[in-house]
């Protein structure tokens, strides 16, 4: 009786010290496990979908691809987790992901009050409206009384709400939990509007039967950077994450590709790209990383221009311009730290 | 207790070992060990939720539930915008969790009773459709019942545009939901109101007078018969004399949507249409269980006395069986409420979709939410096991 009850109490200590003593260094984590975890939605076409073997691909996993380049080498050391808009903070702060890349708006109070760690913002984006072209509107402030899908727990949710209120305009919303969830009511017309980020409802309309049919209002009601994400307190993670983002951005400025990053390493004779591409300096031991962190992630899917072109650019189904989303120098507002 | 100590008597001296090996002490060594136990794994739950909330640097306090909720709600019993606090969006979820689970527990007794009864019908084909009913609801999860009608509405029923008017513009199924018309009280309508409140007092009151005079004479009036003109004639003649004061406000499609008349969104019909028949299958069962337990002899008695089939049910059987089936009903009725929780996947805003879901998200106080979740469910949960307990004593069988 005794040895068991002292088994017991040992056991409960034990398991006591395990189950708070986790989550210090992510990054020791991940290389001891050999894989990172990463959050991503589950499922906006051309952001974030499986291709036919089953492995995410599109532009929010492709951040998480060259983040596990930059670590290990291999863009495939990535455990892929879907996640909804209401899962995902939780999945982030119990540990369940290392980080998330899922058109994620940055905000104060998620920052601040969920104790969160944005990198630079990958995408500048904006909520909009989607409507049948038969219904005649052309512009939101034609939408009082219409029934709206959203997705909850989002910031949409939010935006939408004030800006109804502003122009005193009543609305029946719909709360839905998926992209998936939302295109199956707004095509059954079960609800007049879509609304959630412009950005996915080019995506979703483009995977329309007859895309033609639907038109985004012009009315872009909200400010909607979005932004991978880590928790708070590990800033060597977050600084991981946020350096691989702004050197995919500084690699498509410096016009450092995949197809061309290994011979540029040896070739260039610009210090900043030698900075890069780890041919001068020692910037990926100061992450605790490899010499060649930013070469590796570069080329897992090629630098911020080719990611965007592949999945979402002008020349996919998807179709987005670059816009916002172009470099500060071509009339765009993204404007990478450099690394030196 | 002289006796116990007269036993002790030839006591010998206390061990520590005793308190395992002597029955005397055992037993409280057990009930020991087994509170300590419980108290090292309580007290290592609530010390691992405080480290990791330091951890994480969060504090627990529920002041959100004053800041306002931002977010708008489809179906609200009471006012509500979205500048109105967390506190009265959780209100608003609470009103729609007890909405459904009272209309879910009415129509689920209903139909419950309607077909155990029906279960036990000397028909065949009969018999056999509500063995069919009952085992096909009662083995399928109610999830995919719920889903199966949400998803059944909005993918058969028409466009708000396309729907069709029916019974004269009484009612619009749609995609989005059901609309029938309202009831609008004009000038005048109070005095009618009185009146109906009167009339049902009266029939009240006559029910009780006829009941007195037949145990006196013996006689038999036709009870429900009067009782029904009681309540309608007197309203029904003062409401043509006051000139019609209560109108009817018809559905009628106006932009986007229909408005005017009562709007009954299919995340609600979804749910109340899948819980009442789910849940009216297991009381279809607790009702046969109750009525066969009655013995046979019972009727048998009651013919022999003269009286005739429908009364020996109403008089012998029903009161019998009731002491029966109440209890099990209970645990049904719990069923429901909690299963009530269902509705997130249909997009239904009760207390689990407004509390537990968007204030959860939007204000990221997960722990903080659950457990007024969960204090709301245990509450409301109680507060049904205390009601029916006190109608199960007033109908189970009083010993004298």
């Amino acid at each position: 009786m005794k040895t068991k009850l002292l088994t017991l109490a040992l056991s409960a200590a034990a398991f006591a010290t395990v189950a708070t003593g986790a989550s210090a260094a992510t990054l020791d984590d991940v290389k001891a496990k050999g894989f990172m975890m990463c959050g991503v939605s589950t499922g906006v076409p051309g952001f974030a979908f499986t291709d036919d073997n089953g492995d995410w691909q599109g532009f929010d996993p492709a951040v998480c691809r060259a983040v596990s380049a930059a670590i290990f080498g291999d863009s495939k050391a990535v455990k892929f987790t879907p996640t909804t808009g209401k899962t995902r903070f939780t999945a982030l702060a119990s540990g369940e992901v290392d980080m998330l890349a899922r058109n994620t708006t940055e905000t104060f109070s998620r920052d601040v009050d969920l104790k969160f760690t944005f990198a630079p913002v990958n995408y500048y984006d904006g909520q909009g409206f989607m409507v049948r072209k038969s219904l005649g509107v052309t512009s939101a402030l034609n939408l009082s009384g219409a029934t709206i899908c959203i997705q909850t727990g989002t910031t949409t949710e939010l935006n939408l709400a004030d800006y109804f209120r502003a122009n005193n305009m009543n609305y029946e919303p719909v709360p839905i939990e998926t992209n998936a969830e939302a295109q199956e009511k707004y095509l059954a017309n079960a609800c007049d509007v879509y609304t959630t980020d412009a950005s996915g409802l080019a995506a979703t309309r483009a995977a329309f039967e007859k895309p033609d049919e639907h038109v985004l209002l012009p009315e872009i009601i909200s400010k909607e950077p979005l932004a991978p994400l880590t928790r708070h307190g590990d800033d060597q993670w977050s600084d991981i994450v946020k350096w691989t983002i702004n050197a995919l951005i500084n690699a498509e400025e410096l016009g450092i590709t995949a197809a061309n990053a290994d011979e540029m390493s040896k070739s260039s004779n610009s210090p900043d790209v030698k900075r890069i591409l780890g041919t001068e300096g020692e910037y990926g031991a100061m992450l605790g990383l490899g010499k060649d962190w930013a070469l590796n992630a570069i080329k897992a899917g090629g630098n911020y221009g080719e990611i965007y072109d592949r999945y979402i650019g002008p020349k996919t189904n998807i179709g987005l311009e670059r816009g916002l989303n172009a470099l500060w120098n071509k009339g765009g507002i993204l404007y990478a730290a450099p690394i030196r | 207790m002289t006796v116990a100590s007269d036993f002790a008597e030839p006591s010998e001296p206390f061990r520590i070992g005793m308190l395992f090996n002597d029955k005397r002490y055992r037993s409280y060594t057990l009930q020991v060990i087994t509170i300590f136990v419980f108290m090292l794994v309580v007290g290592w739950l609530v010390d691992n939720v405080i480290d990791n909330f330091r951890e994480l640097g969060k504090e627990f306090s529920i002041s959100f539930l004053w800041q306002p909720a931002s977010y708008d709600i489809n179906q609200t019993l009471i006012d509500y915008t979205s500048r109105s606090p967390h506190w009265r969006a959780a209100l608003v979820g609470i009103l729609n969790t007890l909405l459904i689970a009272v209309l879910g527990c009415i129509a689920a007794t209903i139909l419950g009773v309607i077909i155990g009864v029906l279960r036990l019908s000397k028909n065949w084909l009969v018999a056999k459709l509500m063995t069919v009913y009952i085992e096909s609801l009662r083995n399928v999860p109610v999830l995919l019942w719920i889903l199966l009608a949400s998803t059944a509405f909005s993918a058969i029923l028409p466009s708000p545009r396309q729907a069709p008017t029916l019974l004269g513009g009484g009612f619009v199924p749609t995609n989005r939901g059901f609309y029938i018309p309202s009831l609008v009280w004009n000038e005048g309508s109070l005095p009618l109101a009185f009146l109906f409140i009167a009339s049902l007092i009266g029939a009240w009151l006559f029910g009780r007078w006829a009941r007195a005079r037949q145990l006196a004479t013996g006689e038999i009036l036709p009870v429900f018969w009067i009782r029904l003109a009681i309540i309608i004639v007197p309203t029904l003649l003062l409401f043509f004399v006051l000139g019609r004061p209560i109108g009817l406000s018809l559905p009628e499609l106006k932009g986007f949507n229909f408005q005017g008349g009562l709007f009954i969104r299919n995340s609600f019909m979804a749910l109340w249409l899948a819980l009442s028949l789910y849940t009216a299958a297991f009381i279809a069962e607790n009702v046969r269980a109750g009525i066969q337990a009655i013995s046979k002899g019972q009727t048998e008695a009651a013919y022999s006395l003269g009286l005739p089939p429908n009364r020996t049910t109403n008089l012998v059987i029903l009161p019998q069986a009731l002491r029966i089936i109440i209890p099990p009903l209970i645990s049904q009725y719990l069923n429901l409420t909690k299963n009530s929780s269902l509705a997130i996947a249909v997009g239904y805003m009760d207390v689990t979709g407004t509390l537990g879901g968007i204030t959860l998200n939007q204000t990221g106080k997960e722990m903080e939410c659950i457990l007024l979740l969960m204090l709301f469910y245990l509450a409301i949960s109680l507060l049904i096991s205390a009601v029916m307990n006190v109608y199960n004593n007033s109908v189970s069988l009083q010993e004298r």
